[in-house]
């Protein structure tokens, strides 16, 4: 064997020997054949270094043939895709695909990283925590963060397609190997639906490489007619290179489906929501690794992994492997290698006496068997080409008589089999330690969930194991445990000395099982070390908690298209084509798109907002305000139950008049505020503000239905049925009164908090007076869909009045210098109606309301809160910023009393002002205060909080 | 994902619903001193067992309604109506 491919083998295998493809791997170029992964075409190839570990960065080569792989992890260049942290046993070859090492510097070959592991006593788990410290700590974490890490996120948006679908079946079956398939035809025969999903390309697990007879048949001849069955029953669906992730709540499993991978006119990854009257787990076994010296170099395999390289992939790990194993399963792959015609110097067997019919089997095939030895240490840094073996005593616990060496090209290790029973436990199961075969295997589960084959722990022959924690000597910081993340035995026995002792403490203490392969090879191997340090037994250790997912999940997966515009629904206005036409600049409002402002040709975004501002004072405005929170409350008992909501009295409101009301939560905080109408008698109009619309209908409908479901009214939201164009200013009532209406506008009989019916412009609508920018101002409502002609027949009326439409901005900046609050902004999560205010309508309402039993504690009525207030300040040229801390100028200790709210650069005064919350705010205008930001300090007065017109004159006329 | 059964509709997958935490609270009216209205406010139960609990089908009927649920296993052990009183459930399966 020579030239390319070296190490192929010339017959078997189930690899299209007829379709070579061509692949690069850290530059270069090599071929290999279509069935092939990634993995076996770079070991066909004698490619023994496939990575670099986490943390020491020593070479490192492929260890497993499945899903457990844990050294190589490769940036994936094909097609479209750049995915970083693929393992390259679970790669399909294409044509063409491109394979990088992201974290070996400057090249896999040689990577100065390899200092850390030249130096590896000064890395132990957990430095981080005791060194690295002075004089800063910060200093070297971005050195040492770019030093581990085993990938970087590709640049760029992921272009990727991915889909979800949702399934329902009478029976889910994970796992596609002889258990899997035997329960999947059973079901089937007996009529039920059922979903089969295997992680591998192809149904039939250990049969495609085990061997052996089922039913009387070779094992390749029955799963080909299993699979033709399955295929044809009209009820099953066969789901492959699909992962079953995660198990959750009431029988629901997601399963990432990656089977159109290499078809850019499909979804990359489709993820499938799978909703089972009963789920069989068939999810087989992962073997485990053996511990002892040095046991994590490039060509140490396990050697479950070296038969199935031979059998599915016609590949050799080596020419000359020597196999070790604690149990009978690994003489197959011995058995294996040699009917391939590999040279196999030695079995290695930890047990005393191996089974005669192996050591029988052996002798005939001239195969030497070293019974009762263990591998002690190994040489070879860029590929294993010796071992060293000694005897063990007969306790184990120590070794005897002399080592030998054996020269070897690859080591086959078995260290036992453990259950894959991850999804059992996330289905609430629990697992019991197995003594005799040395792992942990299912006890018992509440949800419908059965556990069949070697995930049950049913091997299919006894493994006659002898379980080793490890080899009873060698440094145990050069005995891994955790391949991927560098945690060696020294990390267990440093972890049990520092008691960490809990084995979840064990694992976030030496990172121990947390990373990309969540422990299949490691966390069995550091349970029975921590046992063994803490003189516990291997059950009372137990296991880490298992949860999704099984192997990592692209988030395209999980998103699957509910990403970027469609992540959130936006809501546009019913004008929102004149807005944008007429050059308005959009904000997010919540989910409303609003106009901010509508800055004309060449002007910013502030001298717009200051335009608009003085035109509502001198002119009038017109603002869409159709967000604002619509409900209408009909009943004989609504007046009752908007009077236990609202701390106003809603009881005394006439047909015609409304009222500006405060609602709390039970703790006596603000929660909205708004403007609530009498239509009728029995029939209200509220308003809430247009981030609590939604909130507010919820929170009235809850109290009706939970607390006084013997109330009757209806509550029906309405907010998006109607269109609201507010005109405001000093000739808004001139504009109204030149429009087609049967209402009227004039002084006397529309005065400010009244509310008329109506038709207008042809329309029918509701009109309110009511303010918030001060001036005299109409909340014209008319239907939805007549939004937008109403808009444009106000601006036509409105031309030679000077009319100018406003947006969010600018409203924000009149109801600053007029002193209203902003429920969110001016108050927060402690806020009751007395700081802002408004003791009075409190003290004179009868009656309960949600909250008032909270404004009876003491600590609301204290005198020191934080009370509403506006600030000036004292200097023109400085600035007030919401956020900043006020504090009082004189006296010792300088403390934040309170902080500013809203500020705003006012073109109406043409200075800064603000609102804000301070201690004892109401007894403290006029004193002086000092306004802290970011480190800078000036000086500010407190004033009253209306600025702009305090008698309400404007508002009233 | 759990399924739920609301009263009116039937069996619903869960994100049709939104959690109302603990049923069966009795409002205290005005007179109620601090630490009774502070236990209404503030203190729950969080039993590892069956709760008694509120739920709302908001993305269904709209209505609120009461289930038995064990917390750890999930298992639903009764369904009704708000309003009616708290049915006798055993500890369902461990």
């Amino acid at each position: 064997m020579n030239g390319p491919q070296a190490y192929r083998l010339e017959t078997g295998g189930f690899i299209e020997r007829d379709r070579p493809l061509t692949f690069t791997c850290n530059g270069q170029r090599f071929t290999g054949y279509a069935g092939d992964t990634l993995a076996s075409a770079l070991l066909a190839n004698g490619v023994r270094v496939v990575g670099r570990s986490f943390k020491y960065h020593r070479p490192r080569g492929i260890l497993a043939a499945g899903v457990e792989e844990t050294n190589a992890l490769f940036r994936i260049d094909s097609g479209v895709l750049s995915v970083p942290l693929v393992r390259a046993t679970m790669q399909p070859l294409v044509e063409g695909l491109s394979a990088t090492t992201e974290n070996a510097w400057p090249s896999i070959g040689f990577d100065f990283g390899r200092v850390l592991d030249f130096t590896h006593w000064l890395w132990p788990a957990g430095f981080y925590n005791k060194t690295f410290k002075w004089p800063s700590w910060q200093w070297y974490e971005g050195l040492i963060r770019r030093s581990a890490g085993s990938g970087r996120l590709p640049a760029g948006q992921d272009a990727s397609d991915y889909y979800q679908h949702n399934l329902h079946c009478d029976v889910l079956v994970v796992g596609g190997g002889p258990a899997g398939l035997r329960e999947a035809l059973a079901a089937s025969r007996a009529g039920s639906h059922v979903v089969i999903a295997e992680l591998e390309p192809r149904l039939g697990g250990r049969l495609r490489h085990d061997g052996g007879e089922i039913d009387g048949m070779p094992a390749l001849q029955w799963l080909e007619r299993a699979v033709a069955e399955l295929h044809h029953a009209g009820q099953v669906r066969v789901l492959t290179s699909t992962t079953v992730t995660g198990y959750y709540d009431h029988d629901v499993l997601v399963a990432v489906d990656r089977s159109n991978a290499d078809d850019p006119t499909r979804p990359v990854e489709r993820l499938w929501k799978i909703r089972a009257k009963r789920v069989v787990l068939a999810s087989g076994a992962i073997e485990q690794p053996l511990v002892f010296a040095n046991n994590d170099r490039p060509g140490i395999v396990l050697a479950g992994a070296v038969r199935r390289y031979i059998a599915e992939y016609a590949v050799t790990v080596g020419r000359s492997v020597v196999v070790a194993t604690n149990n009978d399963d690994a003489y197959r792959t011995a058995f294996a290698l040699h009917t391939a015609g590999i040279q196999v110097p030695a079995i290695v067997d930890s047990r005393a006496v191996p089974a005669p019919e192996l050591t029988r089997e052996a002798a005939a095939r001239g195969l030497e068997v070293i019974g009762n030895a263990v591998i002690v240490d190994t040489t070879g840094t860029h590929g294993v080409r010796e071992v060293e073996v000694r005897a063990l005593s007969g306790d184990g616990r120590s070794l005897t008589g002399a080592s030998r060496s054996i020269r070897c090209d690859a080591l086959a290790m078995s260290g036992g089999w453990s259950p894959a029973a991850h999804l059992y436990s996330q289905a609430g199961g629990k697992l019991r330690y197995d003594d005799v075969q040395a792992c942990f295997v299912p006890d018992r589960c509440a949800a419908r969930v059965s556990v069949v084959g070697a995930a049950n722990g049913d091997f299919g022959r006894p493994l006659a194991i002898r379980a080793l924690v490890r080899t009873p000597s060698g440094p145990s910081n050069r005995q891994w445990i955790d391949f991927r993340h560098d945690v060696t035995a020294a990390d267990i026995e440093l972890a049990a000395r520092e008691n960490f002792s809990a084995v979840e403490h064990m694992k976030r203490y030496t990172t121990a099982g947390m990373s990309i392969d969540q422990g299949k090879t490691s966390n069995l191997s550091a349970m029975s070390l921590l046992a063994e340090q803490t003189g516990r037994t291997i059950a009372e250790v137990g296991t880490t908690t298992f949860r999704p997912m099984y192997s990592p999940v692209s988030m395209g997966a999980l998103t699957a298209g509910i990403n970027g515009d469609r992540y959130a629904p936006r809501r546009v206005m019913p004008a929102q084509s004149w807005h944008a036409a007429h050059g308005a600049d959009f904000d997010d409002y919540g989910s409303w798109q609003r106009p901010a402002c509508y800055p004309r040709r060449g002007e910013t975004r502030d001298a717009a907002i200051e335009r608009e501002v003085l035109v509502t004072r001198n002119a009038v405005s017109l603002f869409d305000g159709s967000p604002l929170g619509k409900i209408e409350v009909k009943g004989p008992d609504a007046a009752e139950f908007l009077n236990r909501i609202y701390v106003n009295n809603a009881l005394t409101l006439k047909p015609g008049k409304a009222r500006y009301g405060l609602m709390l939560n039970e703790n006596g905080v603000i929660i909205d505020d708004g403007v609530f109408a009498c239509m009728a008698p029995g029939h209200f109009l509220v308003s809430t503000t247009s981030g609590g619309a939604e909130r507010i209908a919820m929170w009235m409908d809850e109290w009706h239905q939970c607390e006084w479901p013997g109330l009757k009214l209806v509550i029906a939201p309405v907010t998006t049925q109607w269109a609201v164009l507010t005109l405001a200013g000093p000739r808004a009532r001139g504009l109204l009164a030149s429009i087609d209406s049967d209402i009227d506008f004039s002084a006397g009989a529309f005065p400010h908090l009244s509310f008329r019916m109506g038709r207008l412009a042809g329309s029918p609508a509701r009109v309110q007076r009511v303010s918030f920018s001060g001036e005299a101002s109409f909340e014209v409502s008319v239907p939805a869909l007549r939004g937008e002609s109403l808009w444009e027949a106000f601006m036509a009326a409105g031309t030679a009045l000077g009319i100018e439409p406003i947006g969010v901005e600018a409203l924000m900046v009149l109801r600053t210098e007029k002193g209203f609050l902003h429920v969110g902004s001016d108050t927060d999560g402690t806020t009751n109606p007395y700081d802002v205010g408004f003791g009075g309508v409190v003290d004179k309402k009868k009656g309960d309301f949600v909250g008032r039993r909270s404004l009876l504690r003491s600590h609301d009525r204290r005198p020191d809160r934080r009370q509403f207030i506006g600030l000036e300040p004292v200097s023109t040229s400085d600035r007030l910023v919401a956020g900043s801390h006020l504090m009082a100028s004189t006296g010792g200790k300088r403390r934040s009393e309170g902080f500013v709210t809203s500020a705003c650069l006012s073109p109406t005064f043409g200075k800064s002002i603000g609102l804000g919350l301070l201690e004892r705010g109401f007894t403290r205008k006029g004193e002086v205060v000092t306004v802290f930001n970011e480190g800078r300090s000036f000086e500010a007065r407190v004033v009253d909080p209306a600025f702009y017109d305090p008698a309400g004159e404007r508002m009233h006329g | 994902m759990m399924q739920l059964p609301c009263p009116y509709c039937g069996v619903r997958d869960e994100d049709e619903f939104r959690f109302g935490g603990q049923s069966h609270i009795t409002r205290p009216d005005l007179n109620c001193s601090d630490a009774e209205w502070a236990d209404y406010l503030f203190c729950r139960d969080n039993p590892k067992g069956v709760n008694f609990e509120r739920w709302l089908h908001a993305f269904g009927c709209g209505r609120w309604f009461n289930l038995a649920r064990h917390t750890v296993t999930h298992e639903i052990l009764a369904c009704y109506r708000m309003g009616e009183p708290k049915p006798n459930v055993t500890g369902g399966a461990a």
